[in-house]
């Protein structure tokens, strides 16, 4: 069933092609209010039981925050099972935590500093030609940013080249990409340079924030979420801002308008 | 931009610079536009060489193929791979090499012809990712002053850079045309409609300024207003609330409108006839 936050992302087509096809979605969220819920609303979207002609959906995982036995207990609650969907070969776990990558034994010799995105992108690249020679339909999802620039040794650069790279793949192979960053680390310079330049790269951007009125027990926080147009010259509407609340329960996430609660 | 360079002068440069992102729609639209007058050779400019770094090329094939000849654009890739990360060659860090290779694509435009080409930079921001400020303003630079440069236009984000490095591209400009929004936060009313505003280097010294209404939608950018005012010290239109005070004013001589008959009198004999 079609909630506002797939209404804002667009996915509550009925049409048989991911409607995130070529785009990159941004998620932004701070400390007091988490974004990870997004991301994993949209891992599920992917990689639900789809009709027929959906079902060469593929999905690579970046991780730098968390291991694989999170996201398969988290995917599990919202009806998603993870490890079935990686003995299919649907789903592709690179854990940036352990530097171990799908069909590679751990190595030694590990590069350090920018020159490990080097490496991850050629990886990535790779797993998206040998998918994509399947014809099959990809989304990369990288969690988080704020972490990869961390393993980059602080170089805003390298973690900037490499999500420019990864943009090419949605020209070159139609890919989905899907990263996750914490807005809240920036707050104290005056030109966040990385943050404004990543919402420059974005198709998509949602933004999770705390309420204004502070915390509640039944609104966790709201959303918002900015799906910019692009030129395709068909007349209709370009870019869309959506706004409202959301509450995260134990096996799925609520949305609604403010004051929408019943 | 269309009417090009004079004999003896560097070429016109345009900035177009924006900090909410809409100044991309105002680069396409440039840049379609200068497209159809070269093929319609209503430009002194008779190709275009595009320098792409935040869009594929195939994404401005797209753009600009309603009616237009692959044959008058080239599109310098710079976005695909520009540290060479699957393809060890290339790397866009040299700048000299790349505007020599905008050039020799310039020149490969008008073949064995004469005339001249413009250039289109999309964008100075990655260019300043990759390289100095010093390199980047010498690229343009070198361009703008080209013997074969019928003109040359660039995007600039300046809410990713520091002012003193916008103002180095401002100064490299014959026209800045800045983007802005009434209000900061981020509303949908935001991001379909923004002020424009041109600021025209004259020849002579002396600076023009002219705005207008934006709006942006997915087919486009509609200008309102219809014609670009121009920015004075003075208002040139009356507001409303001086349009419902000139509307109270009683003139003299007027008829005042009491539901009387109205009488003048005229001096020449007394009211009581």
């Amino acid at each position: 069933m079609d909630n506002l936050l797939d209404r804002a992302l667009g996915l509550d087509g009925r049409g048989d092609r991911w409607p995130l096809l070529g785009k990159v979605v941004l998620v932004e969220d701070c400390v007091e209010t988490g974004g990870a819920f997004v991301v994993h609303h949209i891992i599920k979207r992917f990689l639900s039981p789809q009709p027929a002609a959906a079902s060469n959906h593929s999905l690579i995982l970046v991780a730098f925050s968390q291991p694989l036995s999170h996201y398969d207990r988290v995917l599990r609650k919202l009806g998603c099972n993870l490890v079935a969907q990686r003995d299919h070969d649907r789903f592709l776990f690179f854990d940036m935590l352990n530097l171990r990558f799908p069909g590679e034994e751990f190595r030694d010799d590990v590069k350090t500093g920018s020159s490990v995105l080097v490496s991850l992108f050629e990886k990535i690249y790779n797993a998206v030609r040998a998918l994509s020679a399947e014809k099959n339909c990809i989304t990369i999802v990288i969690d988080d940013i704020a972490l990869m620039e961390v393993v980059a040794n602080g170089s805003s650069d390298s973690v900037l080249d490499f999500l420019h790279y990864c943009r090419t793949l949605t020209s070159e192979f139609d890919c989905s990409v899907v990263a996750l960053n914490h807005g809240d680390i920036y707050s104290t310079t005056e030109k966040p340079m990385l943050m404004l330049n990543l919402e420059y790269l974005s198709n998509i951007l949602v933004r999770a924030e705390p309420l204004a009125t502070g915390s509640a027990v039944d609104v966790h926080g709201q959303l918002m979420v900015f799906n910019k147009g692009e030129h395709d010259g068909q007349g209709t509407p370009g870019s869309k801002v959506h706004n409202f609340h959301f509450r995260v329960k134990e096996n799925s996430v609520d949305f609604f308008y403010p004051g929408g609660r019943g | 931009l269309r009417d090009g360079a004079l004999e003896g002068e560097h070429a016109p440069a345009l900035t177009i610079k924006d900090s909410i992102p809409l100044g991309f729609d105002v680069f396409a639209h440039v840049l379609a536009q200068l497209s159809s007058h070269i093929l319609a050779g209503k430009s002194q400019s008779r190709g275009l060489v595009l320098v792409a770094f935040t869009r594929s090329p195939s994404f401005y094939v797209d753009l600009l193929k309603r009616g237009l000849e692959v044959n008058s654009i080239q599109i310098l890739d710079c976005y695909s791979d520009p540290h060479g990360w699957k393809d060890r060659i290339k790397d866009v860090k040299d700048m000299d090499k790349l505007c020599s290779l905008a050039i020799e694509l310039g020149k490969g435009l008008l073949g064995e012809g004469k005339g001249r080409f413009s250039f289109a930079l999309d964008s100075v921001n990655e260019m300043l990712r990759y390289a100095s400020v010093h390199s980047v303003a010498r690229v343009l630079s070198d361009l703008r002053s080209h013997d074969l440069a019928s003109c040359v236009f660039w995007l600039l984000h300046s809410d990713l850079l520091e002012d003193k490095v916008a103002a180095v591209f401002d100064y490299m400009s014959s026209m800045v045309a800045s983007l802005e929004s009434e209000n900061l936060s981020l509303t949908e009313q935001n991001f379909r409609r923004a002020k424009f505003s041109i600021r025209f280097k004259r020849r002579n010294g002396r600076v023009r300024l002219m705005s207008e209404e934006v709006s942006i939608e997915r087919s486009g950018i509609t200008f309102m207003g219809g014609s670009l005012l121009p920015k004075v010290q003075f208002n040139l239109q009356l507001s409303e609330k001086e349009q419902m005070d000139r509307a109270k004013v009683v003139l003299p001589f007027e008829h005042q409108g009491n539901g009387e008959p109205i009488e003048i009198y005229d001096g020449r004999r007394s009211l009581a006839d």
